[in-house]
C-alpha cells in the first residue's frame, strides 16, 4: 500500500509570516486542463488557497511600509545578492515549481521546465541590475554655473502589484523583481485561478534572505482586493499587469482611484481600453524597473 | 545725514509693441477663437494690457488636428538634425528679443524685471538651446530601444513662470519629434502669444506649435481630446489629480509637475549670511509663486533667534513695488484670486496662533500686493505649515536633531524640493538621502538649469523635466 | 547715526584685556583666538559672490546718483604710493584734494591724501587746516616683512610728522600659519603707537585667498583695536573686490551687534569707475546700513577713481558727456 502523502497548506505571505486570511476564507484551486485532457473531464482539485481580503491587503501595506526604509537603505550589492539568492533557492525547489506551474498552466513537463528556468534566470538578470541602473540612469549634470549637480534614482516606496493571471510564475517574477531590486517593497495580489506557484515562491523568498515585508503575497481575487490597494494613500505606485483577464477588474477605475494620491501607475499592456497579458518570455527592458523610481537631483555650490 | 534713496529706475516699456487683441495661434496663423474674449491685465496696476481669445472645444479640436497633420506630414518625417536646427533658431530669436520678452513678462505677470531679465527669459532660451542638441541624438540618450515621438502633445502651463514653463514644455516635445498644443494660463497669456510670432520668424512649419488661450474649460478640452497622445501639466496638485482621473483607462501619458511645501533646513553650523540669502531667495523669489519655494523654514533651535533677527533685518532691505523698476525685489501678486488666497491663509495662520511679522513697507495703491511676511512659532499642524500658500509668506519651525528635521521635512503629502544649510559635508549627503524630494538644494536654493532634472515625489507629481530625464516622457520605446 | 567723533574708539582700552573679556578666557592664547575665530560662521563662496553680484545690479539714477557720486568723492583716500613719489607730486595730489574740480567749486573734497611716511610732512603742510586728512602707510608697507621695532618706529615717525591716520599691514605669513596671537599683538602695539591717529588695518585679502580667512582676519583686526579694516595694499591682485568688501561689511555690522562699536571699512585698489564705486555704496547701504554711509566709516583707497567720479559729476551737471581734457589733474592718466 502506497504511503499517504502530506499535503501542503497554501497560506498568505505578509510581513515575512504565513498567516491564513484574517477573513477565514479559502477557495478551491483546480489544475488547468492539460493538452491531453478530454473535454468535459472533471477538473483536478489541487488545494484550498487562502482567499485574501481587503484587511489582509491593509496589513500587507503596513508590513511593506515598515520594511521599505530598511530595504532601500541596504547596499545595492546586498540587494543584488539577495535577489540572486532567490534564484538559488528556486533552483533547489525546481521539481516542485515545475509541477505547480504544470498544474497551474496546463503545460507539458518540458514547457513547465522552460518556464521555471526562465523565471529563475529573470531573478539573476534583475539581481545584476541592482548596482548598475543608478549609474545607467543618472549622473552628473553639467549645469551652467559653479555647482555640483547630480541626479540619482531612488525607489518610489510601496508598490501594489496585480500579478498576471495567466503566467503564474514567470509573469509573477517579471513584475516583482523589477519593483524590489531598487528598494521598493511590494504587495502582490496573485493570479486568482493560479495562485499556488506564487505561494511556493513566497516560501523561496522566506528562505532566501529577503527581509520580511519586502514582498507580501496575497492569494485571492484582484477584483475584490485591487480597489482597496488603488485607493490606499500609503501606496505609492501600482502595477496593473494582472488586470488582463482578471474577473471583475476594471483597470480604468483602478487608475482613477490611484489618482487620489497620484500613484505612479503601470497600465496593463494592450491598446485602448483592452488589457492583454504580454509575452513574459521576451527579454525585458528597463521600463518596469524605471516605473517605480524617483529621480532625485542634488545641487551644491563649488567654492574654496 | 540723508538716506540713500534709490530713485525709480524703470525699464522702458517701449520695447514691447502690444496689440489690442490677440487670437489663437493655430496652424501657423492667428485666428479668432470661438469663445468669449477675456482681458489680460497688469497685476501691478490693473491696467488692461490686451484682449485675448478664448478657445472653445472646436478651436482646441482645430489645434489638435493641425498638430496631427503637421506631425504626420512634416515633423515626423523630418530628420532630427533639421528639427534641432529649428530649435536653435528659436533659441537665438529668444536671445535677440530677450528684453522685449522680459518686459512683457513683467507687465503681464507682475514679477520684477530683474528676474524676468536675468532668470526667466535667459533660461527659456537655454532650454531651447539644450534640447535642440538632443533632436538628432535620441538613440544615445539611454531612453530604451528605438525612441520615437508619441505624436501630439497637449501642454498646460501655469502663470508663475509663463515663458520659462513654455520652454520647459515645448523644447523637449519638439526635440523628440512631437507636435504641440499649448495652453498658457489665463492670467498670463501674452508671452506665449509673442512666442507664436517667434515660431513664425523661425519659419517653424505650421501646426508644429499651436497656442490656444483660455481658462479651465479650454484646458479640459485639451485633456479630454482623443487626438492627444500625451499631456504635460504644471500647476496645482488639485488640477493634477483631475487630469490623472480624466485620462485613467486611456493610453494617454502624462507628466505632472505640481505643488510643494518645501522645507529649507538650517543647521547651527550653516554659513549664516548665505543661509539668510537662501531663505530669502527660497520664499520671496517671484513673490513666492514658486512650486518649489522654501516655504517652511526649519531652523535648529540653538540658532533660531539669531536667524530670525538676521532674516528680519534682511527683509527690511527688500524693495517691493513696480515690477518694471530694476531695483524691485518683490513684485505684484499675480491676480486678485491669488491675493485672496494668500490673505485667507495668512489670516488662518494668525488665528491658529502663529506670530505674524512683515516688513511694513509701503504698497502701491492699485494692483495686487502683499508684504513679505514671516510667521514664527509655527507648528506642523498649522495650516500655513501644511498648505501651499504660493505667496511671499514664510513659516518658521524649529528642530533639535537631524532626525527631527528629516521627519518634519517629510511630513507632508508633497515632495518637490528641499534645502539644507550646513558646512558639514557628510550631514549634507545623509540629509539628501533621507529627504523625500525630487530636488535637494544644499547650501543654495532655487537654482535651475536645462541640464538638471526637475520634478517631485508623492503628490508633487510624476515625471521629470529638464536634462536627459526630461526627454523620457516624450518618447515611446521598444519594437 | 552713532558717534561721529574722531577719537578712536578703543584707544583707551587695553586690547588684550578686552579680548579676554569678549572671548571669556582668563589668558589670551593663540588657542583661544583660534577657537574663537574658527567658531565664526563659514562663508560659502558661491553664495557670497552671488549676493555681491545681485547688489551690483542695483540701478542708481538721477538724484540718488548725484548724491552718491558726491558721497563717493568725499570717501576717497586719494593715494600715491610709488617709489617715484616726490614732494612735488604729493603737493600736486594735495592741491587736487583741495580743489578736485576747478570748474565746479561745489565739488566735495576727498577724505584724505594717503602717502608713504616720508611724505607726511609735505602732505600735511599742503593740506593745512582744510580738514582733508593725511593718511600714511606704515609697518614696512606693503610686505610687512620687518621687525616689530622697525614697524613701530615707522608708525611713530608718521604720527610725529602729523599723520591723522595710519594704514598698517598685517603679517599675512603669521596669519596663514595660524599664528593669530602674533597678528593680534602687532595690531595692538601699532594701535598704541598711533596715539590719536586712527588705525586702518590692511589685511591684504588677495593673499588670504579665502572668504573664511577674510572674515577671520576682519574679526581679529577689530578685536585687536583697528579703527578701520582695509582690503589691500594695492600692490597685490586681486585687491578690493565687491564680495570681499561684502564680507568685511558683514563683519563690522556683526561686530557692532556684539560690542556696540562701529569700525570702518576701506576697500583699496582696483576701484576705478563711478559705476564700481556706486556698487560699493549700495553694498554698504544694504549690508552694514546707512550708518556707514559717511567718510567717517567708509573709504575708497583709490587714485584714478576720483577723476571718473568727476567726469560723471560734470555729465550730470552739464547734461553732456565729458572727457579727460576737462578734468584738471597734476598727473593726468589716459586710463580712467
Amino acid at each position: 500500500m502506497s504511503r499517504v502523502d502530506v499535503k501542503k497548506t497554501y497560506k498568505l505571505y505578509i510581513g515575512g509570516k504565513f498567516p491564513r486570511s484574517e477573513s477565514g476564507r479559502s477557495y478551491e484551486v483546480y489544475a488547468a486542463p492539460s493538452g491531453r485532457a478530454r473535454a468535459g473531464a472533471t477538473p483536478r482539485f489541487l488545494a484550498n488557497a487562502a482567499q485574501g481580503s481587503r484587511k489582509d491587503a491593509r496589513d500587507a501595506v503596513t508590513a511593506a511600509r515598515a520594511a521599505q526604509p530598511g530595504w532601500a537603505s541596504a547596499t545595492a550589492y546586498n540587494r543584488g545578492q539577495v535577489l540572486y539568492r532567490v534564484a538559488e533557492v528556486m533552483e533547489s525547489r525546481r521539481p516542485q515549481l515545475v509541477q505547480e506551474v504544470r498544474d497551474a498552466e496546463g503545460l507539458t513537463a518540458a514547457a513547465a521546465e522552460a518556464v521555471v528556468s526562465q523565471a529563475i534566470d529573470r531573478w539573476v538578470w534583475y539581481a545584476g541590475w541592482s548596482d548598475k541602473y543608478v549609474q545607467v540612469l543618472g549622473g552628473l549634470n553639467p549645469v551652467a554655473g559653479p555647482y555640483f549637480n547630480i541626479s540619482a534614482s531612488e525607489p518610489t516606496g510601496v508598490v501594489a502589484v496585480l500579478a498576471p493571471q495567466a503566467s503564474s510564475l514567470l509573469g509573477l517574477v517579471s513584475v516583482i523583481a523589477p519593483a524590489i531590486v531598487s528598494g521598493n517593497t511590494v504587495v502582490v495580489v496573485t493570479s486568482a485561478d493560479r495562485p499556488l506557484p506564487a505561494i511556493t515562491l513566497a516560501e523561496c523568498l522566506a528562505t532566501s534572505d529577503v527581509p520580511g515585508g519586502v514582498v507580501n503575497i496575497i492569494s485571492g481575487r484582484a477584483g475584490e482586493i485591487a480597489p482597496w490597494l488603488a485607493s490606499h494613500r500609503d501606496v505609492n505606485a501600482i502595477d496593473l499587469a494582472g488586470a488582463a483577464g482578471a474577473e471583475g477588474v476594471d483597470w480604468a477605475a483602478l487608475e482613477e482611484a490611484s489618482a487620489d494620491n497620484l500613484k505612479r501607475v503601470v497600465r496593463p499592456a494592450g491598446t485602448g481600453a483592452e488589457a492583454v497579458e504580454p509575452d513574459w518570455t521576451e527579454t525585458p527592458d528597463l521600463s518596469r524597473l524605471t516605473a517605480f523610481l524617483e529621480t532625485k537631483t542634488v545641487w551644491h555650490p563649488k567654492g574654496r | 545725514m540723508p538716506t540713500f534713496e534709490y530713485a525709480p529706475a524703470p525699464e522702458s516699456r517701449s520695447v514691447v509693441d502690444l496689440r489690442t487683441s490677440y487670437g489663437l495661434f493655430i496652424n501657423g496663423e492667428f485666428v479668432d477663437g470661438g469663445g468669449t474674449a477675456f482681458k489680460s491685465i497688469s497685476p501691478a496696476t490693473e491696467e488692461v494690457l490686451a484682449e485675448v481669445s478664448e478657445a472653445t472645444d472646436a478651436d482646441v479640436d482645430a489645434a489638435v488636428k493641425a498638430a496631427r497633420t503637421a506631425y504626420t506630414r512634416v515633423w515626423s518625417r523630418m530628420s532630427g538634425a533639421d528639427r534641432g536646427k529649428y530649435l536653435y533658431r528659436i533659441a537665438r530669436i529668444l536671445q535677440e528679443r530677450a528684453r522685449e520678452f522680459a518686459v512683457l513678462e513683467s507687465l503681464d505677470n507682475g514679477k520684477p524685471i530683474k528676474e524676468s531679465r536675468d532668470v526667466d527669459i535667459p533660461l527659456a532660451a537655454a532650454h531651447f538651446f539644450y534640447n535642440a542638441g538632443w533632436a538628432d541624438k535620441l538613440e544615445f540618450a539611454s531612453l530604451g530601444p528605438n525612441p520615437r515621438a508619441h505624436g501630439v502633445v497637449g501642454q498646460i502651463i501655469p502663470w508663475n513662470f509663463p515663458m520659462l514653463m513654455l520652454a520647459w514644455k515645448i523644447a523637449p516635445a519638439l526635440a523628440t519629434g512631437n507636435t504641440v498644443v499649448l495652453k498658457p494660463a489665463e492670467t498670463t497669456p501674452l508671452t506665449a502669444l509673442l512666442f507664436a510670432e517667434v515660431c513664425q520668424q523661425a519659419d517653424l512649419p505650421p501646426g508644429v506649435v499651436n497656442i490656444v488661450t483660455g481658462a479651465g474649460p479650454t484646458g479640459q478640452a485639451i485633456v479630454d481630446h482623443a487626438g492627444i497622445d500625451k499631456l504635460a501639466f504644471t500647476g496645482s496638485t488639485g488640477v493634477g489629480k483631475m487630469i490623472a482621473r480624466a485620462i485613467a483607462g486611456t493610453r494617454k501619458k502624462a507628466t505632472l509637475e505640481l505643488g510643494g511645501k518645501a522645507a529649507n533646513i538650517v543647521f547651527d553650523d550653516a554659513p549664516i549670511d548665505q543661509a539668510v540669502e537662501g531663505i530669502v531667495n527660497g520664499i520671496f523669489f517671484n513673490q513666492g509663486h514658486v512650486c518649489c519655494a522654501g516655504s517652511r523654514l526649519l531652523v535648529q533651535e540653538s540658532i533660531a533667534d539669531e536667524v530670525e533677527r538676521r532674516l528680519k533685518r534682511r527683509l527690511d532691505t527688500l524693495r517691493v513695488g513696480d515690477p518694471l523698476d530694476k531695483n524691485t525685489d518683490v513684485g505684484a501678486i499675480n491676480s486678485r484670486a491669488q491675493l485672496d488666497r494668500i490673505v485667507a491663509l495668512t489670516d488662518a495662520g494668525e488665528s491658529e496662533g502663529a506670530e505674524r511679522w512683515d516688513n511694513g513697507c509701503e504698497l502701491p495703491s492699485k494692483g495686487f500686493w502683499f508684504r513679505p511676511t514671516v510667521f514664527t512659532g509655527v507648528t506642523q499642524t498649522h495650516r500655513i505649515a501644511q498648505e501651499e500658500i504660493f505667496g511671499p509668506v514664510l513659516s518658521v519651525l524649529t528642530f533639535r536633531t537631524p532626525q527631527e528635521a528629516v521627519a518634519k521635512a517629510n511630513n507632508t503629502p508633497y515632495g518637490l524640493s528641499a534645502g539644507i544649510w550646513t558646512e558639514k559635508g557628510s550631514r549634507i549627503l545623509w540629509m539628501a538621502d533621507q529627504l523625500k524630494a525630487g530636488v535637494v538644494w544644499a547650501n543654495t536654493f532655487n537654482k535651475f538649469d536645462p541640464t538638471s532634472p526637475f520634478g517631485g515625489y508623492k503628490e508633487s507629481g510624476y515625471g521629470r523635466e529638464g536634462g536627459r530625464h526630461g526627454l523620457e516622457p516624450y518618447v515611446k520605446t521598444g519594437a | 547715526m552713532s558717534t561721529t567723533t574722531d577719537t578712536p574708539v578703543a584707544a583707551a582700552v587695553d586690547a588684550t584685556a578686552r579680548a579676554r573679556d569678549l572671548l571669556g578666557v582668563s589668558r589670551l592664547t593663540n588657542q583661544a583666538l583660534t577657537t574663537w575665530l574658527h567658531g565664526l560662521p563659514g562663508v560659502d563662496q558661491v553664495g557670497c559672490e552671488a549676493r555681491a553680484a545681485a547688489l551690483a545690479t542695483r540701478s542708481i539714477k538721477t538724484t540718488s546718483k548725484q548724491w552718491a557720486i558726491d558721497l563717493a568723492i568725499s570717501m576717497i583716500d586719494l593715494t600715491t604710493l610709488e617709489g617715484a613719489d616726490t614732494p612735488g607730486r604729493v603737493r600736486g595730489l594735495a592741491a587736487k584734494a583741495l580743489l578736485p574740480d576747478p570748474s565746479d567749486h561745489s565739488t566735495p573734497r576727498p577724505a584724505a591724501v594717503c602717502v608713504y611716511g616720508d611724505m607726511v610732512a609735505t602732505a600735511k603742510e599742503a593740506l593745512g587746516a582744510s580738514g582733508v586728512k593725511v593718511a600714511a602707510v606704515a609697518t614696512a608697507f606693503p610686505s610687512g616683512r620687518a621687525s616689530m621695532a622697525v614697524k613701530l618706529a615707522d608708525t611713530r615717525d608718521a604720527v610725529r610728522a602729523g599723520a591723522d591716520e595710519i594704514d598698517m599691514v598685517i603679517d599675512r605669513g603669521a596669519f596663514l600659519s595660524g599664528d593669530y596671537l602674533t597678528v593680534f599683538n602687532q595690531i595692538a602695539e601699532v594701535k598704541k603707537a598711533c596715539g590719536d591717529a586712527r588705525l586702518k588695518v590692511i589685511m591684504e585679502t588677495g593673499e588670504l585667498v579665502t572668504y573664511d580667512n577674510v572674515r577671520r582676519a576682519s574679526w581679529l583686526s577689530m578685536l585687536a583695536g583697528g579703527d578701520f579694516i582695509k582690503t589691500s595694499t594695492g600692490k597685490i591682485q586681486p585687491a578690493a573686490t565687491l564680495p570681499v568688501t561684502l564680507i568685511m561689511l558683514e563683519a563690522v555690522r556683526d561686530w557692532r551687534d556684539l560690542t556696540g562699536e562701529m569700525v570702518g571699512v576701506k576697500p583699496a585698489g582696483g576701484i576705478k569707475t563711478s559705476k564700481d564705486a556706486l556698487r560699493f555704496l549700495v553694498t554698504v547701504n544694504e549690508v552694514a546700513g546707512e550708518d556707514w554711509l559717511s567718510n567717517q566709516w567708509f573709504r575708497f583707497g583709490a587714485s584714478s577713481l576720483l577723476n571718473d567720479l568727476l567726469l560723471q559729476r560734470q555729465r550730470m551737471t552739464t547734461g553732456a558727456y565729458s572727457g579727460a581734457s576737462y578734468i584738471a589733474d597734476d598727473s593726468p592718466s589716459t586710463a580712467y
